[in-house]
């Protein structure tokens, strides 16, 4: 064992040194060199400051936007640390929600939810993602039929008429990857970006 | 369920047998340690380890000298990565003053990373500094998964040696993984994954001020370099706490079919590598053959389960499927195909929170990991705990036939067959063992976020994942406490070693004895007839073992949803 003993320490650091600092470090520097935007986290600046990154859901609550799925992140409680509140969309501490398909409390958070939807738009089914967490509680993304559904609140809180704003939601859908990868979707900041230049207008 | 999902599905297995053949040719080069393409540029810096590190690469060693080294790196690794985490808050790379990890879960995480588990006690965002993440959990995700890649490597060449002392050096078969194999694919992959909007950045956590007006704080960091070896090492340790969920840890569907083929690729040419080495492409095809039967079934009954939706979520009317705690961007398909890979080799990434899966859902990656995540299985430790349920079929069919039980001209002994049933019954034992003692005693009882069956399976499905290297969870468990932390890292320790060191013992036994030719009993391991006697002997030992334990967790759990019963946490 003792003649093992130099080729594991010094095998073990230099291995180490390859693979624990020389190697990210080398891709740090070659990512920031070729995405440079992409290697910092795809922010996006409006007026100068940084509003968000594309990649990463907010927290929508006004009526004149169009507001993602719900979100089952948390964040400490301010008056006590040992404990933790909701904090939808906190981009430092993603979670999901963990309930399981018997909880009563996911049954009860649904229940709230499908009733408010209903009320807002009686005149669509409910689509499943605008009631459910996603996995990071950070999704950026609600499929169309969840966007679809929601333009008739937005277009009467922000007087724009209807059609204009679906035509708005259909010109920002994003297929399927190749055509089959993944699911049709749409950005939520970004559909809301483009909610707000149109309203300028 | 829609054509859609089946097509991915399709595609996904196409790529991923498209890749064997050429990444098996091109690691049997590497182990039999014939020039390779790479050879020109790694070759000096293979050999410059080895003159300072005082190698010599001729050397082969003994299988007892093989495990020595095994256990020391394994000893060592855990030394350093305990200190890095430990003193984290005064080494440098801390943009976002984390405080130095706590004794517990510094132990808990330290295991979890040399033994390739990579189980999530950490929060990651909130609980790692940059330093950490690099030098700390990136080169673990790398040494892990070569060391696996070595020991697998070793047992083939137990089978395909005659009358020989040794299996090889450890020293060169690690060294050899990290550089020819796992190094070499991880560049471009990280290059790849930053394309597709993964940061790679040693700038701070970003204060953004949201278009409502809110703050928002984006957690960052060099995450695509880890993500790499995460997925390519079956590691499946995440940057973030959500894991591969995460939009910046997964940011596209392309992402993420990428990062499913790079969970399973290395484990899948490793059947290939021992194909070519025992002189017969056709025995790792045959092996693959079994591996792919139960994987095609847990897709299907998981990718039903979720697209059928949970009960609750049923009862409002809602459609769609099952999208609580899954992303819109992967969908049912590609989470419910992520979910059954990720268990199946031993990732234990999740882009979809398995706590919130449907009942039998969640049941497939729990059995695929009480299985032993033999179906592809982790680099390198797939194919060996694979080959250890081969030669317990074998064993069954030389029982049947009254016959001394061959594979590949070795006559399997009682000696074999013992250290195989070690390997297999320490899963069972630190899963079932720790999972009865956590439902009784108040610690373990002050776990599971989730009440009714659902809980229970929140505790069995974090020992399973434990002792089989898995590192995936039922997230709403609180784990990160004395209790979970030590217990945890015990049913890995145990769930790592006494599977290696039993097959380390059996590539020893079998490397030393004589080759015996084929004759007319000879049962012929490449056909139809080894493949059926292979997955029956799994799903009977399997089966045998954890049904009562399924039947407390996801099956209750099933029925009562489908009565429409809900459960509710007291207090």
């Amino acid at each position: 064992m003792l003649k093992q003993l130099r080729p594991a320490l010094v095998l073990l650091t230099a291995l180490t040194a390859i693979t624990g600092l020389a190697y990210p470090l080398a891709m740090t520097g070659l990512a920031g060199a070729i995405f440079p935007a992409k290697a910092a986290g795809s922010l996006i600046e409006r007026d100068g400051t940084v509003i968000g990154s594309s990649l990463i859901g907010q927290a929508f609550t006004g009526a004149g936007y169009f507001h993602g799925r719900p979100s089952a992140t948390t964040a400490p409680d301010p008056a006590d640390a040992s404990k933790t509140v909701p904090a939808p969309y906190n981009a430092a501490n993603s979670s999901g929600s963990n309930l399981g398909p018997t909880s009563a409390a996911l049954s009860e958070r649904v229940k709230t939810d499908v009733d408010a939807l209903k009320a807002e738009n009686p005149s669509a089914p409910v689509p499943v993602d605008l009631v459910t967490t996603s996995g990071s509680g950070l999704d950026p993304d609600i499929s169309p039929e969840a966007a679809y559904f929601q333009v008739s609140r937005v277009a009467k809180a922000r007087n724009i008429p209807e059609d204009k704003l679906r035509d708005l939601v259909t010109a920002r859908i994003e297929g399927r990857t190749l055509g089959i990868l993944g699911e049709p979707r749409v950005n939520v900041l970004a559909l809301n970006l483009a909610v707000d230049d149109l309203a300028r207008r | 369920m829609n054509l859609n999902g089946w097509i991915q599905i399709a595609l996904y297995c196409a790529v991923v047998l498209a890749l064997v053949k050429p990444l098996g040719s091109y690691m049997t080069r590497v182990f039999t340690g014939e020039r390779t393409l790479l050879s020109p540029v790694l070759g000096p810096v293979e050999r410059g380890l080895y003159r300072v590190s005082g190698i010599d690469a001729r050397q082969e060693q003994h299988w007892l000298a093989y495990t020595g080294a095994v256990i020391l790196f394994h000893v060592l690794g855990f030394a350093v990565l305990y200190a890095i985490l430990r003193l984290q808050a005064v080494l440098p790379l801390n943009p976002a003053d984390q405080t130095a990890v706590a004794p517990d879960l510094a132990f808990n995480t330290s295991t979890s990373f040399i033994t390739n588990t990579n189980w999530q006690s950490y929060g990651g965002e909130t609980t790692l500094s940059y330093l950490s993440q690099m030098l700390g959990l990136t080169h673990q995700n790398f040494l892990s998964a070569a060391t696996g890649i070595a020991v697998a490597v070793a047992l083939i060449r137990g089978f395909a040696r005659a009358s020989s002392g040794t299996i090889g050096s450890f020293w060169v078969d690690v060294t050899r993984a990290t550089l020819y194999v796992l190094l070499p694919i991880c560049v471009p992959y990280t290059l790849f994954l930053v394309w597709q909007g993964m940061p790679q950045t040693l700038g701070a956590y970003v204060h953004a001020t949201t278009l409502e007006g809110a703050h928002q704080t984006l957690a960052l960091g060099p995450v695509a370099s880890q993500v790499a070896i995460k997925m390519l090492g079956t590691n499946g340790g995440g940057f973030f706490n959500a894991n591969a969920a995460h939009p910046f840890e997964n940011p596209t569907a392309l992402s993420n079919f990428v990062q499913m083929v790079s969970i399973f690729v290395i484990g899948a040419a490793l059947t290939n590598v021992f194909g070519r080495m025992v002189g017969d492409e056709r025995q790792g095809w045959a092996i693959l053959g079994a591996m792919g039967i139960l994987f095609l079934a847990g897709v299907l009954v998981t990718y039903w389960a979720e697209a059928h939706g949970s009960s609750v979520l049923n009862s409002f009317g809602l459609t769609g499927g099952n999208m609580e705690g899954k992303e819109t961007r992967f969908g049912i398909a590609a989470s419910a195909l992520f979910a059954v890979i990720t268990t199946a080799a031993s990732c234990g990434a999740v882009n979809a929170m398995h706590d919130s899966f449907t009942a039998l859902g969640g049941l497939i990656p729990l059995l695929n990991m009480q299985l032993g995540e033999i179906i592809i299985g982790g680099v390198g430790a797939g194919l060996y705990g694979m080959l250890i349920f081969v030669i317990v079929a074998i064993f069954v069919a030389g029982l049947m036939v009254g016959r001394t039980p061959e594979y590949l001209g070795k006559k399997i002994e009682a000696k074999e067959v013992k250290m195989a049933m070690l390997g297999i019954l320490c899963l069972p034992l630190m899963m079932l063992g720790f999972t009865a003692l956590a439902t009784v005693v108040p610690a373990g009882l002050a776990g599971p976020a989730n009440a009714g069956p659902h809980g229970f399976s929140e505790i069995l499905y974090a020992y399973t994942s434990a002792a089989a290297n898995n590192g995936s969870a039922f997230g709403g468990l609180t784990a990160n406490t004395l209790f979970y932390n030590s217990t945890l890292a015990i049913g890995m320790l145990v769930g790592r070693f006494f599977v290696k060191i039993p097959v380390l013992a059996i590539a020893g036994s079998l490397a030393a004895k004589k080759t015996v030719p084929a004759s007319a009993g000879t049962f012929p391991t490449h056909g139809g007839l080894f493949v059926g006697l292979l997955v029956g002997v799994i799903l009977i030992i399997g089966g045998l073992t954890f049904f009562p334990s399924l039947a407390l967790g996801p099956v209750v759990e099933h029925l009562a949803g489908a009565a429409g019963q809900t459960f509710a946490t007291g207090g």
